[in-house]
């Protein structure tokens, strides 16, 4: 079904479409991603080196697992060191990886504890099962892509009357972060919207951004025509000066979202200020879970204290990387220091993270 | 993380499916995906459907797309 949207024919075919709207508007042209998928695709696809030299694309806050804020991650190593082998963890192969000054969660394990890495949190929900006699919890990362199963497992637990089974809460929602970056004064012409993320909240998710900042939007696909059709669409609007919300991805997006997910998600969460880590705190950017299901928090149960720590060893850039104020190849660390085996900062760890993605398909980036 | 890869759906028990992947299965839960039917596809993210895939408008807006492509190098030509 999808064989066209990786055709090389009709990729070259809206290449050159590109390259003539691109010549027509003339000035520099900064489009950003906001998304892991959508960074791999254009890294790995080459897609920047065979744009129009005035076309620019930059690389956002795309990667949940790099903005998780240091303090939880130690906070959760603590939480685990008090229940010792009362207690499972489980969270995603990434974020096990995660660097904190005060080690990861793969250090945690090499200590001795019960870290596991999980493909779903429905996996860490059947492990709760297994093990009536212990407490599982899900350290839980991701936008609303992520939040939506967290959720949906949640609600399955509370109807059931599960007991053993908690989450450590690091969802984010990402609006409030691009509008951060618009706020914070990042350049930016047009938005390549997340299309993952727009299953969950819609093209009536976006709207307010374009409404507010004038910014184009379009909600894009991941296959290397989905990326290219939807910066030629883009293209087409600033040409046009038009600032409108479009829909590429209409194979998956409805308007509306998928409203049973949305209503899970607000059941169980509401929204607060919450701190991204080498961003700073964005006005409400987390999912809290409600007081009245705070049973299945885990941080609900401890009063600990984690003094602030630095975000990012000394020389790291992935904040400026996270805003789209440079891309990896600009941090003198990339490729020599700082590898995915000898990972610096968070970027260079999670698969999702833009650093990782230059560094794995190296020499195509343009 | 995030790649949420599109699979076909081959079983559905309650609130979970069993997705083909070209040739590999998984399970995957299916909670917020209403009217699921088998050979369906769905986009799973984490282990959770997060949509059912729409085979006409994907057809549907490639194709179109093609076309204005083609107009618009008719005229070109012309
Ligand atoms: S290459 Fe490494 S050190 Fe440099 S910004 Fe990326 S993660 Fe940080």
């Amino acid at each position: 079904m999808l064989e066209k949207y990786r055709d090389k024919k009709v990729a070259n075919n809206i290449l050159r479409e590109i390259f003539q709207e691109a010549k027509e508007i003339g000035d520099e042209i900064r489009l950003m991603d906001v998304c892991g998928t959508h960074e791999d695709t254009i890294t790995r696809y080459g897609i920047r080196s065979l744009l129009p030299k005035n076309v620019k694309i930059l690389a956002g806050p795309g990667c949940p697992v790099c903005i998780t804020p240091v303090e939880d991650i130690v906070m959760m190593m603590e939480i685990m060191r008090r229940e010792k082998e009362r207690m499972i963890l489980t969270t995603f192969g990434d974020m096990y990886r995660i660097p904190t000054p005060k080690g990861s969660f793969a250090d945690l394990r090499s200590e001795g504890y019960d870290v596991r890495i999980v493909y779903s949190i429905y996996d860490s929900y059947k492990l709760a099962l297994k093990n009536k006699d212990k407490i599982v919890v899900h350290f839980s990362p991701g936008f609303e892509t992520t939040t939506a199963p967290t959720a949906g497992m949640l609600w399955e637990a509370l109807e059931r009357g599960v007991k053993n089974f908690r989450i450590y809460s690091v969802h984010r929602l990402t609006p409030p972060a691009v509008e951060y970056l618009l706020r914070m004064g990042t350049k930016l012409d047009g938005l390549i919207t997340p299309g993952h993320v727009s299953t969950i909240i819609g093209v009536v998710g976006w709207e307010h951004l374009t409404e507010k900042y004038g910014i184009p939007q379009v909600i894009s696909g991941f296959e290397p025509v989905d990326v290219l059709l939807s910066i030629l669409m883009l293209l087409r609007m600033l040409k046009d000066e038009k600032a409108a919300i479009e829909n590429e991805y209409t194979r998956a997006v409805r308007y509306e979202g998928n409203t049973e997910a949305q209503k899970k998600i607000k059941d169980i969460f509401e929204v607060v200020d919450a701190k991204w880590r080498a961003l700073g705190v964005i006005e409400n950017s987390g999912y809290k879970i409600r007081e009245k299901y705070e049973e299945y928090e885990i941080r609900s149960y401890y009063d600990i204290e984690i003094p602030s720590l630095p975000d990012l060893e000394r020389g790291c850039r992935c904040g400026e990387v996270l805003r789209g104020l440079i891309l990896p190849y600009e941090c003198p660390l990339f490729g020599r220091v700082c590898t995915p085996r000898t990972p610096v900062g968070p970027c260079m760890v999670s698969y999702e993270g833009t650093c990782q993605i230059f560094y794995k398909y190296g020499s195509l980036y343009g | 993380m995030c790649l949420a890869i599109p699979g076909k759906v081959v079983k559905i028990e309650g609130n979970v499916a069993i997705v083909d992947y070209g040739g590999i299965r998984r399970e995957a839960r299916i909670d917020f995906i209403k009217d699921l039917k088998v050979g369906d596809y769905v986009i799973v993210h984490t282990g959770f459907a997060i949509e059912k895939l729409d085979e006409k408008a994907a057809m549907k807006s490639i194709e179109a797309w093609e076309e204005i492509m083609n107009l618009e190098d008719g005229l070109l030509e012309e």
